[in-house]
């Protein structure tokens, strides 16, 4: 493919760079800036050695170059209390801000059930959610799109050392924002979420519960049919999202087991749980990316 | 074992851990009567919330017959001199559950984490310390850390601004030399103003034994539950702790023939089915496995067939924690299909 929409990465982490080497292989998006704060980082060396151009003065050092560098495309991999300020330059410069922080000031974003609408929009903001919520929503979408959910609840299990210190000092806003998006993305009419860490080594794969209750009786056979479908959907950008078991139902309640592996690009495969939002984001990029090519979509400062 | 003139805090479970044994269906009235049991026992702590604390109500823990606000409003208005406390599990809870219970009078909130993983209450340690409430950090599954491991997390906790930490024994399968080994490493090294507390299950049969080592090695409160209502075999039983630590001289505070009435004659009679070491409660004491899986791993085995204990060990073996009770439905399946059964 000789077009390829450019893209910038914030936030050299370990998401941040696991986010890169996944864009390295994209036929849609091209990375070419990755941008910290820490000029020792090594997550921007790295990005540096792979052709990138970078900065370690944060956003400011992209934005006078960004148009002439053909930036069309940014993911905020930072953390929630600096993203509304990136997301405001970049929208500036005519990019379109995709955002892995809590941050959530966009429309929430789950590929599989709502990034066509999210392209619709034509938003110049989108967010990801939380990793829970990326590998739950799905499943509660695949069962509210059969019949009407009152309640849905998910349980995330991660591992210990895939939880970062932005998680660890703000996981209220792992649950808050998880449960809002089980109703508004998943379509339960009330949504609850739990994070339970879990340290034993080696690591666990990430592992997720999701329970649904239908306001009828469940219809069991187009349920199973759209879990099944469902799961072949997220499969297409994190091919290890498993259905271990169910879905298992129980008078109204509905049950489906998960184990999400990564690809273990530059993380860990246990930590499937970031794996599915670089995976997510990436994905959302570029969908957006083949609008852009096709002429259907013009990034521009609002 | 000398602890004669020792001044203890006891807290009693019976309306918090005893929600587990109840499926969380204590009614209204009947924890008001415990309540205030307790109370004209001269119980100077009372825990009243969910059994996996508050913003507990789930498919995964079980509903509970009232929420949080109906027990903690009905429960703080009947008792005297006794405070009300409350639990919360950040993942679980938030902070606006804690903010709501301090609103209906709750003055101890105590914030639980697995034992590695303090530093996901620092926000919730923080805001009820800040907020001027007796807070607590609970540190759960401890035996599965050694000491020093222990008190790392502890000085978190106690950073986030914790005047008091728990070493807590929730699988109940400590031996008395693990309580020892931590209790005193914690009171050597933490702030000489930070308390200390114990909490206990009974699966191994010693919960009595453990608390009173507990207090030897320097912990001031010590949590229990009147007739021992709680998860797995239940808690240190309060009556039977109360009695030991009268014929040794600690000072206790509690009305002895009070309790042991509060425990015969109102929390007795509400119990689905005996608070005892069954072979399940005592599996979980034997593997190290958290007490309020004991009734998932019952209901699994009824559903599915296949043998509560065989989960329980497997879990133990996992290395789960608590709130992993969604593992107990996937692991049963996972097996009943080995085993031929589905």
């Amino acid at each position: 493919m000789s077009t390829k929409i450019k893209a910038a990465i914030i936030g050299p982490g370990n998401i941040g760079t696991d986010l890169l080497m996944k864009a390295m292989r994209s036929d849609w998006v091209e990375p070419v800036w990755m941008v910290g704060v820490d000029p020792d980082s090594p997550g921007l060396a790295r990005a540096q050695e792979m052709g990138l151009k970078v900065t370690s003065e944060g956003v400011d050092g992209m934005l006078p170059t960004m148009r002439e560098d053909g930036v069309q495309i940014c993911f905020d991999a930072t953390s929630a209390y600096v993203h509304a300020e990136n997301s405001r330059k970049v929208n500036e410069q005519g990019a379109l801000m995709i955002d892995l922080t809590p941050a959530a000031i966009g429309p929430y974003c789950v590929p599989p059930v709502n990034l066509r609408q999210a392209l619709e929009a034509k938003s110049m903001n989108v967010n990801m959610v939380t990793c829970g919520g990326q590998a739950t929503i799905p499943m509660v979408a695949a069962v509210s799109r059969v019949q009407a959910v009152s309640y849905g609840e998910i349980v995330a299990t991660v591992s210990s050392r895939s939880v970062g210190p932005g998680t660890r000092k703000n996981i209220d806003e792992f649950t808050r924002t998880t449960a809002g998006a089980v109703e508004r993305v998943g379509g339960a009419k009330q949504g609850k979420a739990i994070i339970v860490i879990n340290p034993a080594e080696p690591p666990l794969i990430m592992r997720d519960t999701i329970h649904c209750l239908t306001e009828a009786e469940p219809d069991q056979a187009a349920i199973t049919e759209s879990v099944e479908l469902m799961v072949a959907e997220v499969q297409k950008y994190v091919p290890g999202y498993r259905l271990k078991n169910g879905p298992v139902f129980d008078g109204n309640r509905v049950s489906m087991f998960m184990e999400v592996e990564g690809l273990g690009d530059f993380l860990p495969k246990y930590a499937g749980n970031l794996d599915i939002m670089t995976a997510a984001g990436l994905r959302t990029a570029e969908m957006f990316a083949e609008e852009i090519i096709a002429g259907r979509f013009n990034p521009s400062a609002a | 074992m000398d602890l004669h003139g020792k001044k203890v805090t006891l807290h009693d479970m019976c309306l918090r851990d005893g929600m587990h044994a109840k499926r969380h269906q204590i009614s209204l009235d009947e924890m008001v009567a415990i309540a205030k049991g307790l109370d004209e026992a001269g119980m100077p702590l009372i825990e009243v919330t969910h059994g996996d604390g508050l913003g507990g109500a789930s498919v995964n823990y079980g509903f509970p017959a009232h929420s949080d606000e109906e027990y903690l409003k009905a429960t703080v208005g009947a008792v005297k001199n006794a405070k009300i406390s409350a639990l919360l599990l950040p993942g679980i809870g938030t902070v606006d559950h804690l903010k709501m219970a301090a609103d209906l009078g709750v003055t101890t909130i105590r914030v639980a984490t697995h034992c590695t993983e303090a530093d996901v209450s620092e926000q919730h340690i923080g805001m009820a310390s800040e907020m001027g409430l007796d807070t607590v950090g609970f540190l759960m599954m401890a035996h599965m850390i050694e000491p020093e491991q222990v008190l790392e997390q502890a000085k978190l906790m106690e950073s986030y601004g914790a005047n008091c930490i728990y070493c807590t024994d929730s699988a109940g399968t400590m031996l008395p030399d693990d309580v020892t080994a931590r209790i005193s490493l914690l009171r050597r090294e933490l702030k000489p103003e930070t308390e200390l507390g114990f909490h206990a299950h009974h699966n191994l049969s010693l919960g009595v034994m453990n608390s009173l080592v507990a207090v030897e090695a320097g912990a001031n409160r010590i949590d229990g539950s009147v007739a021992g209502l709680g998860a797995g075999a239940g808690n240190t039983p309060l009556e039977v702790l109360v009695a030991v630590m009268e014929r040794m001289g600690v000072d206790h505070g509690i009305d002895l023939y009070k309790i042991m009435d509060v425990a015969e004659d109102i929390v007795t009679p509400i119990m689905d089915q005996p608070i005892r070491i069954d072979r399940d409660a005592l599996t979980l004491g034997y593997a190290g496995v958290y007490s309020s899986f004991l009734l998932f791993a019952k209901r699994a085995q009824q559903k599915y067939g296949v043998s509560s204990r065989d989960i329980l060990v497997e879990l133990g073996r996992r290395r789960t924690v608590g709130g992993q009770e969604d593992m107990i439905e996937d692991l049963a399946l996972d097996m009943a299909k080995e085993q031929g059964l589905l």
